[in-house]
């Protein structure tokens, strides 16, 4: 079994990404994330990431081994939808105590995966490592090597304790134990030559719903998403699909990757945000498959349910269109979501003033600048209060971004839209397009903006005194 | 008075705890110009910033000392130091509030003596007050993180003074408290002539108001002058059972008397409050809180019809628990399953059978008869499936809006509270059918008839049995 600190290497070591593969062997070890500065640092930890990278899989009992801390303060946030089990968004945690953390956390753990199987019955149970367990020695992989035997049932371990690195090693390492434990060990009931899988995509507020009914109508299914709005068998057997969607960037790459190598599967990297995305993700899905043996005529009927849904998309688009040309938005956003929404929003007729790239990779960015053109404005560090001033300003109109920075503008009196994974509306495929530019442009001419730029009268008399007093 | 137990099991499930580290940084929160920051990996910190925003729905300052693995092992007087240095230079703050974690806690960092050393380094951070408190999160649970900071920042800045404000009173107020409350109790305070400064004080920072520029410290708070003048008061007021030990600690350095209020929800908890402050200033109850109490004895009346008899499944934090707890019971209702985060004095002597110190699954499992679920956001799941009326009360409250602005204390909160509760229990009434009244009349009817048969078996001569 590959050490910890094996895996991350490996990890750090990508073929099929070419910015790392262009990086010399020193600083490839260095792995792709930043050093963190101590004091001016934001965004989540590994476990962080393994967790959203996995907890979508929704019959799964996810168990975090650690402190209160990691599972306590922060469980069942996320916008991951089910279509049935809502077990994933039960929170488990060893929640160890200070004898713990001196006598050694593994029996509380191994109890505890016991209470789970007897209480819920779950198909498997994820054991999420952490840092203080992690520092102590708990042998996690041990336990959950013991436990499956025990149990008959498979217990996972996620070896992703947060000081590792940021949340997008997280998913990676997420993605690895998916790859050593769980991948290949089931057998799907049957198969068709339309089998597909889609890597990376979180179903969050739904988001895979909107592109499900596309996919339906042209008979292709989705035989494991990895990890929205799935079955713990559907990532088990998703090694039978005949080719697969890489949709969140660079966050499961490896996934993608070692299934191409080792089942022969093949995969592109696709959004489907944006309305030109969409189609063309729609269009790859369909020449791999065909690729891989499934019937011609699936070009051609996915070409003509291309005509047709962005002929609706550009009419529904269109009504927003005159209210939102030529308005400027300022988009903070981790990774996929930059280049993908850049394409979405000029398709709305909006000017793009400023793109964070914290999160993204240098592929993301370049992508961005053939999106944006070569001048295009990337934040690589945007501060809270650059962004303020830059509304402040009145240099942007309104400001897409996370649930954190919304304060940023609304303090400010301007407005924003989330497109986070906390968000309540979903934004993907053709229908989601319409919905977003329908939510900015309802953001934008919104009546609380004039009611709370209008000074009181009281102060708005002191200005006309100083400025009568100016003159 | 209630029997105390810890459940006794491996796995929480569905925690109702949150840890110590940010119950701290909330702490630090209500100091002004201040960045609280966590001493552990980023993670610490990211969780604790998304549940504060998520709750207040305010840009919260929150900074973090990144340990990854190589420093934390070789210990994190790097880190501290950097991030001090990094948070000075950007944000300029008075205070720096630093909170260990689990993390730097198993390593043992002794964090007293780096902050010694990096003073010793940097003369420039002379101006700069860094309050550091140990919160390992393997310990105790959010109000006990709040409680430790508290003490901390009392510790490092209250003296002595000689020269008395003699208006003023310390209040020092427990995690419990929204900034609404605190308003409150800090109009009902200078309604007797005195003025109140809160230790720590999130109304100034957290109340949700427009600030006129950007501060990326906090934005408003108890500030450094009166942090440094508690000494000068001529009492202070500890509000919640967990700032006791930071009451004594203020009255140990400064002289300054305290008195102990465990809530100020309910009548006659109010009652003691104001009567204190009238023989404090020497002043008479203002007409206006006359007249509060008069509309709440006038909202007890009319609610009590609808709140007596309920059972109430309540998960809350020990103050807020036993705050809530005494005001349901004096509104007629019966606590039957009580879960609450840690220990406190409190717990023995709340008025339910048990009191257990465990998680929203254990509450889940005791509240299948209950009439009302009370606890923070996290029940939304556990009221679904118990189909149970839910009031959300304590941190994090992050599915519906004005967790800041909910007022819980004073005559006025309280009568809030009291038609909160009865048109909770209003909106489910169920419309009376021919078939209500069949079955519960059968099983009054069976027990009677079972009572009936015992009593002919021992004489024999019963016409009920012909």
């Amino acid at each position: 079994m590959a050490s910890l600190n094996e895996k991350v290497q490996d990890v750090f070591n990508e073929p099929a990404c070419d910015k790392n593969q262009a990086k010399g062997e020193k600083e490839r070890k260095k792995g792709c994330t930043k050093q963190l500065t101590p004091g001016a640092a934001a965004g989540g930890c590994a476990f962080d990431g393994a967790k959203i990278a996995l907890q979508p899989i929704t019959d799964v009992a996810h168990l975090v081994h650690g402190p209160i801390a990691c599972e306590g303060n922060g469980w069942d946030n996320r916008g991951s939808k089910s279509s049935d089990s809502k077990l994933y968004r039960t929170g488990f945690t060893t929640d160890i105590s200070e004898l713990d953390v001196i006598y050694g956390g593994e029996k509380r753990l191994y109890k505890s995966i016991r209470e789970i199987i007897e209480k819920y019955d779950p198909p498997a149970v994820f054991v999420y490592q952490t840092c203080v367990t992690a520092l102590i020695g708990d042998d996690i992989e041990a336990v959950c090597k013991a436990a499956t035997t025990k149990f008959c049932k498979p217990i996972i371990p996620i070896n992703a304790p947060g000081f590792v690195g940021a949340k997008n090693l997280g998913n990676k390492l997420a993605g690895e134990a998916l790859l050593e434990y769980v991948i290949g060990t089931q057998e799907p009931e049957f198969t068709t030559p339309y089998d597909i899988n889609i890597i990376g995509e979180y179903n969050l507020a739904g988001e895979l719903w909107q592109i499900k009914p596309l996919l339906d109508e042209l008979g292709i299914r989705i035989l494991s998403c990895i990890s929205g709005d799935a079955k713990y068998k559907e990532v088990a057997y998703s090694h039978r699909a005949k080719a697969a969607m890489m949709v969140c960037s660079k966050a499961m790459i490896n996934v993608a990757r070692k299934m191409e190598e080792r089942y022969n599967i093949p995969f592109f990297e696709g959004s489907f945000y944006g309305i030109t995305d969409t189609s063309e993700s729609l269009r790859q899905i369909a020449k791999l498959l065909v690729q891989q043996g499934a019937s011609e005529e699936l070009l051609s009927r996915t070409e003509k349910l291309i005509f047709r849904e962005e002929t609706r998309a550009w009419k529904g688009i269109n009504r927003y269109r005159p209210k939102l040309q030529g308005k400027k938005v300022l988009l903070i956003t981790g990774g996929v979501k930059s280049w993908s929404v850049v394409s979405a929003l000029q398709e709305g007729g909006m000017e793009i003033v400023g793109t964070s790239v914290k999160k993204s990779t240098d592929e993301d960015k370049d992508k961005i600048k053939e999106l944006m053109g070569e001048d295009a404005h990337m934040f690589d560090d945007m501060r809270p209060r650059d962004m303020y001033a830059m509304l402040k300003e009145c240099r942007a109109d309104i400001m897409l971004s996370g649930g954190r920075s919304q304060f940023v503008a609304l303090k400010v009196k301007m407005p924003w839209l989330d497109i986070n994974q906390e968000r309540h509306h979903a934004y993907a495929g053709y229908v989601g397009m319409v919905e977003l530019v329908k939510q900015i442009e309802q953001a934008l001419y919104h009546p609380v903006w004039a009611q709370v730029r209008k000074p009181a009268p009281w102060e708005a008399e002191l200005s006309d005194i100083t400025e009568a007093k100016a003159a | 008075m209630a029997v105390v137990n810890t459940n006794h099991k491996s796995c929480t499930v569905n925690p109702l705890k949150m840890s110590q580290p940010i119950g701290a940084a909330l702490a630090f929160m209500g100091l002004n110009n201040c960045m609280p920051t966590l001493h552990g990996s980023q993670g610490c910190t990211s969780f604790g910033l998304v549940l504060f925003v998520r709750h207040f729905r305010e840009m919260i300052p929150m900074q973090t000392t990144a340990m990854n693995e190589v420093n934390t092992i070789l210990g994190g007087m790097d880190n501290i130091e950097q991030a001090i240095m990094n948070i000075w230079e950007r944000t300029k703050p008075d205070v720096i509030g630093l909170a260990s974690t689990g993390l730097t806690e198993t390593k043992g960092d002794d964090v007293d003596a780096y902050i010694k050393l990096i003073r010793g380094k940097h003369p420039e951070l002379a101006e700069t007050v860094i309050i550091y408190a140990s919160t390992p999160d393997y310990v105790g649970a959010f109000q006990d993180g709040w409680s430790k900071a508290a003490v901390r920042i009392i510790e490092e800045t209250a003296v002595p003074c000689q020269v008395k404000q003699v208006n003023r009173v310390n209040v020092l107020p427990g995690s419990h408290l929204t900034p609404a409350d605190i308003d409150e109790i800090r109009e009902i305070i200078e309604s007797f002539g005195l003025f109140a400064v809160f230790i720590p004080d999130i109304s100034g920072s957290l109340d949700g108001h427009i600030p006129e520029d950007f501060t990326p410290t906090t934005l408003g708070g108890t500030t450094l002058v009166e942090l440094r003048t508690m000494g000068a008061a001529r009492a202070t007021i500890a509000i919640g059972e967990q700032i006791h030990a930071a009451a004594i600690e203020l009255e140990m350095k400064t002289g300054v008397p305290y008195t102990i209020f465990d809530r100020l929800t309910g009548l006659d908890a109010n009652d003691n409050f104001l009567q204190f402050l009238s023989n404090l200033s020497g002043k008479p109850v203002a007409l206006k809180y006359r007249r509060q109490r008069s509309q709440l004895q006038d909202a007890m009346l009319d609610a009590h019809f609808f709140t007596g008899g309920k059972k109430i499944a309540i998960g809350a934090e020990p103050d807020l628990l036993w705050s809530l707890g005494n005001f349901l019971t004096e509104m007629g209702c019966e606590l039957s399953a009580v879960v609450t985060t840690t220990q406190s004095p409190l717990l023995e002597k709340i008025p339910a059978q048990e009191v257990l110190i465990g998680d929203l699954e254990d509450l889940e499992m005791r509240a299948k008869d209950c009439d009302l679920l009370i606890t923070h956001s996290h029940g939304r799941q556990m009221a679904e499936r118990l189909h149970l009326p839910f009031l959300r009360f304590g941190i994090p409250n992050f599915d519906r809006l004005g967790a800041a602005h909910k007022l819980s204390v004073g005559y006025r909160g309280t009568k809030e509270l009291v038609f909160e509760l009865a048109n909770t229990f209003l909106a489910e009434d169920h419309e009376a059918t021919p078939d209500s009244w069949r079955e519960s009349f059968q099983e009054i009817g069976t027990e009677l008839s079972s009572e009936a048969h015992s009593t002919c078996a021992s004489n024999g001569s019963c016409s009920s049995c012909n």
